[in-house]
């Protein structure tokens, strides 16, 4: 099956944008989307009437999606799309465009992803986030995704012997990429001491572990190779990607995700293999799934991330740069922008534009999205691989 | 181990009492089967009627086949716990102000995994037992207990926020001529209520078992008449900051129904206290309950109602009587919807003909005032909404499940034996 999918050749990806991001704003999400917008059309040198595409994914524009953006921000777009997939909208949003362009629906797609958030905001969505966690997770002792989280990392410490230590490796590491990106929220160094005497926040989740809601957004172009080329725009191509929903739903608790279904289509597609890829950006709300995903896209095998993170340095500088912003843990989580903010730093990463964070010859990169926690585990995941334009 | 319990200190009057707050309440439709299930206390789960799998969450469609018969069904409620969380912090006020809360993930034997509210003594790995039980929301909850039972397991904290148990709470029982007090009140006592209140009317008329009732410990008797709002507020004023538990038992039956009875002057009576006599101890008692549902250890739990079962379909040979209680059940929904605010149960206990002078002619199975107070004290105990007391009353709601038309013709044929 996996051998008849097409290639994305002749699609690329440009224009990686980043608003920064605020802890607390009193704007709405219309309002993020809209400076998002108005960033990328800029970069880019293009017009908004230009935008014949445009995909949108927030958790706060109610009772508006994407329909309503259109009329708000003077949009006449040919082709329209909103994704609800929270950490897997970016992955998701670049492979549908990707495909619009290639089949010619659109040429010019915008993908944004931006939200706001209020003083109450993380309580409110928390509540009544889906059917099943307001039914079945959120009365429970309300920790909201801290709780769920604590579970499948209680989980996967019992099973895998992973300790503490090795999860805080991940957010320090991370922390000392957030430190050369000016955007980050977390300006404060983080030691390992530190993130073992934090205040507990859900058993064995401590505050380190945990992102910090901020208002934000990102956004990137989907476009063909030749418009780019036209435009003077630096670009990255688009090697290979995998989305899946709703995987192995018969573990009972979530130790992998949907990319072990889909990882040798990934790297078959791309002609790849992990030791080919210089930069990954994974979806990281929780150290845990950052395991996870080390494992499901084969850096290593199940079981074994704890020891991969122990031999690997993950910082930009290290042998495995790794969520080379500083990710969501420590850059901040803008909502459903936490699923766009690996995939625009992996486009400045791969098109030499990533600054102070940039990995030195970083040619290709893989990106990953994990998102709603519909009721007890992540239910979408994704990734991509997209490479510089000079790669072969 | 659980830590026992100890019995709370008394309350400085000038304390401010803190505001009941309450888990969240919302929910799906199908979702609402939990605490269609807790009401009585069973370990249901929705199970597919084509292919037999059981499904949780509670859904709308089969996760294995598609199919849209859904059942509930009574199930296997072991399985074992497999992961665990304290949760330190929570963006829900209720359970912020009782953190640390301890959450947990069970697979089930019978196939799904669920998170719920684990018991102390309930360690990872460790084979649990799942119940079922209402929240201060008043919606159903899953919670893990120790496969075996441990010493004190009663007083876990977040077992008692889900149960109304008497343990060191402070208890009215309404009528103390009525042949069930002494048995409720020694039941109270034994199940280390802090005080037993006992009201009573026309304390001047003398009547069988007021010694015995005297002789009960922590029972303390006081003049009620709930008939007379006046009465009842001045007990109110003098006990009802200190009521966590009270028990309507007070009832007037007389056999009959309506043309045989030449006056309505019986039915008024049987108005007058089964219904009216409720909605005037609810008048006065239960703003205080409402306001108390938090109020530490010892807050204000559980409203009980000792009804009839034939509130639900009418036994014409005590035709007047039945419709006073139908009416009175009404009422306790009202009721029930009303102390929600509060997190304070609303517990009815249906009951059959009860063994006393007015059912005399009937013939068994009767209700014996111990096993009435038995299912009292059980029911609080597990928190429950609805108890069906003896055989008569079991059957009876049986039935009217089945088809409460079919029920009807039956009570008029069998003369509701």
């Amino acid at each position: 099956m996996s051998s008849k999918r097409q290639g994305y050749g002749g699609v690329v990806v440009a224009a990686p944008v980043t608003v920064p991001y605020q802890r607390f704003s009193k704007e709405t999400a219309h309002w993020w989307i809209a400076r998002a917008l108005r960033k990328l059309t800029r970069s880019a040198g293009i017009k908004p009437a230009d935008l014949d595409g445009f995909s949108v994914s927030s958790f706060t524009l109610f009772p508006d999606t994407a329909v309503g953006l259109t009329q708000h921000l003077g949009l006449t777009p040919r082709w329209l799309d909103h994704i609800p997939f929270g950490g897997a909208s970016g992955v998701a949003a670049l492979r549908r465009a990707a495909r619009a362009v290639q089949a010619g629906d659109a040429n010019l797609v915008a993908c944004v992803s931006g939200d706001t958030n209020h003083v109450d905001s993380f309580r409110r969505m928390l509540s009544s986030f889906s059917r099943f966690a307001q039914d079945a997770s959120y009365p429970y002792g309300s920790g909201g995704p801290n709780a769920c989280f604590a579970l499948l990392t209680d989980y996967y410490m019992r099973h895998f012997g992973a300790k503490r230590e090795d999860f805080g490796a991940i957010c320090v590491s991370q922390r000392e990429n957030a430190l050369r990106n000016p955007h980050a929220i977390m300006k404060k160094p983080l030691s390992l001491q530190q993130y073992m005497d934090a205040r507990a926040i859900s058993d064995p989740i401590a505050l380190f572990d945990c992102v910090m809601p901020v208002a934000g957004a990102e956004a990137f172009l989907v476009m063909r190779e030749e418009d780019a080329r036209a435009a003077n725009l630096p670009y990255a191509q688009i090697r290979s990607t995998i989305e899946r929903h709703n995987a192995f739903a018969e573990d009972p608790i979530q130790m992998r995700g949907g990319w072990e279904m889909d990882i040798d289509e990934l790297y078959g597609m791309a002609g790849m293999t992990t030791d080919q890829i210089d930069v990954v950006e994974t979806y990281d709300d929780y150290p845990v799934i950052v395991m996870m995903q080390l494992e499901d896209l084969g850096f290593c095998a199940k079981g074994e991330a704890p020891e991969f993170v122990r031999s690997h340095d993950l910082t930009i500088d290290g042998d495995f740069p790794h969520n080379t912003s500083g990710g969501q843990l420590s850059a901040g989580q803008a909502g459903a922008a936490g699923g766009f903010i690996g995939m625009v730093e992996a486009i400045r990463q791969v098109t030499g534009s990533a600054g102070p964070t940039q990995v030195k010859d970083a040619q290709t990169a893989l990106v990953s999205g994990f998102g709603m926690i519909n009721f007890d585990r992540g239910v979408c995941s994704g990734a991509a691989i997209i490479s510089g334009s000079e790669a072969s | 181990m659980t830590n026992p319990l100890v019995p709370p200190p008394k309350k400085n009057p000038q304390k401010r009492s803190r505001v009941p707050t309450r888990p969240s309440h919302m929910r799906s439709r199908a979702a609402l089967g939990l605490a269609a299930a807790a009401a009585e206390g069973r370990f249901m789960l929705q199970v597919c009627d084509e292919c037999k799998t059981v499904q949780y969450p509670p859904r709308d469609a089969c996760r294995s086949c598609l199919s849209v018969e859904l059942v509930w069904k009574d199930v296997s409620p072991k399985g074992r716990l497999i992961a665990d969380t304290t949760v330190r912090t929570s963006t829900n006020v209720y359970f912020r102000e009782r953190t640390p809360w301890r959450v947990g993930t069970v697979q089930l034997d019978i196939g799904p995994s669920v998170i719920c509210h684990v018991h102390g003594d309930a360690a990872v790995d460790d084979q649990v037992r799942l119940i079922i039980r209402l929240d201060k929301s008043g919606q159903g909850v899953l919670f893990a207990l120790p496969d075996k039972a441990t010493p004190n397991m009663e007083d876990d904290p977040h077992m008692r926020e889900m149960t109304c148990d008497p343990k060191f709470r402070r208890v009215l029982i309404t009528d103390a001529r009525n042949e069930n007090a002494p048995a409720l009140a020694k039941s109270f006592a034994d199940a280390e209520a802090s005080i037993i209140f006992i009201g009573e009317s026309e304390s001047w008329r003398p009547y069988p078992h007021r010694e015995a009732l005297r002789k009960i410990p922590k029972v303390e008797i006081l003049p009620l008449d709930v008939t007379d709002t006046g009465s009842v507020l001045e007990l109110a004023g003098e006990i009802g900051g200190k009521t966590d538990i009270l028990v309507n038992n007070a009832r007037f039956v007389r056999p009959g129904g309506i043309i045989d009875r030449t006056d309505v002057n019986f039915s008024r009576d049987e108005m007058d206290v089964n219904f009216f006599g409720m909605m005037r101890l609810a008048q006065a008692f239960g703003p205080a309950m409402r306001g108390r549902g938090a109020d530490g250890q010892n807050s204000a739990a559980a409203w009980v109602n000792i009804l009839s079962v034939y509130a639900w379909s009418n036994m014409p040979e005590y035709g007047a009587f039945s419709a006073s209680n139908a009416a009175a059940l009404s009422l306790s929904q009202c009721l029930r919807a009303e102390l929600w605010q509060g997190g304070v149960r609303v517990m009815n206990v249906f009951t059959g003909p009860t063994e006393d002078e007015w059912h005399q002619p009937l013939p068994p199975p009767k209700v014996q005032p111990a096993a009435l107070a038995k299912s009292v004290i059980g029911g609080l105990k597990d928190g429950l909404e609805d108890v069906f007391v003896g055989d008569v009353a079991k059957d009876l709601i049986d039935r009217w499940r089945a088809g409460p038309k079919i029920l009807e013709r039956e009570m008029i044929e069998s003369g509701g034996q």
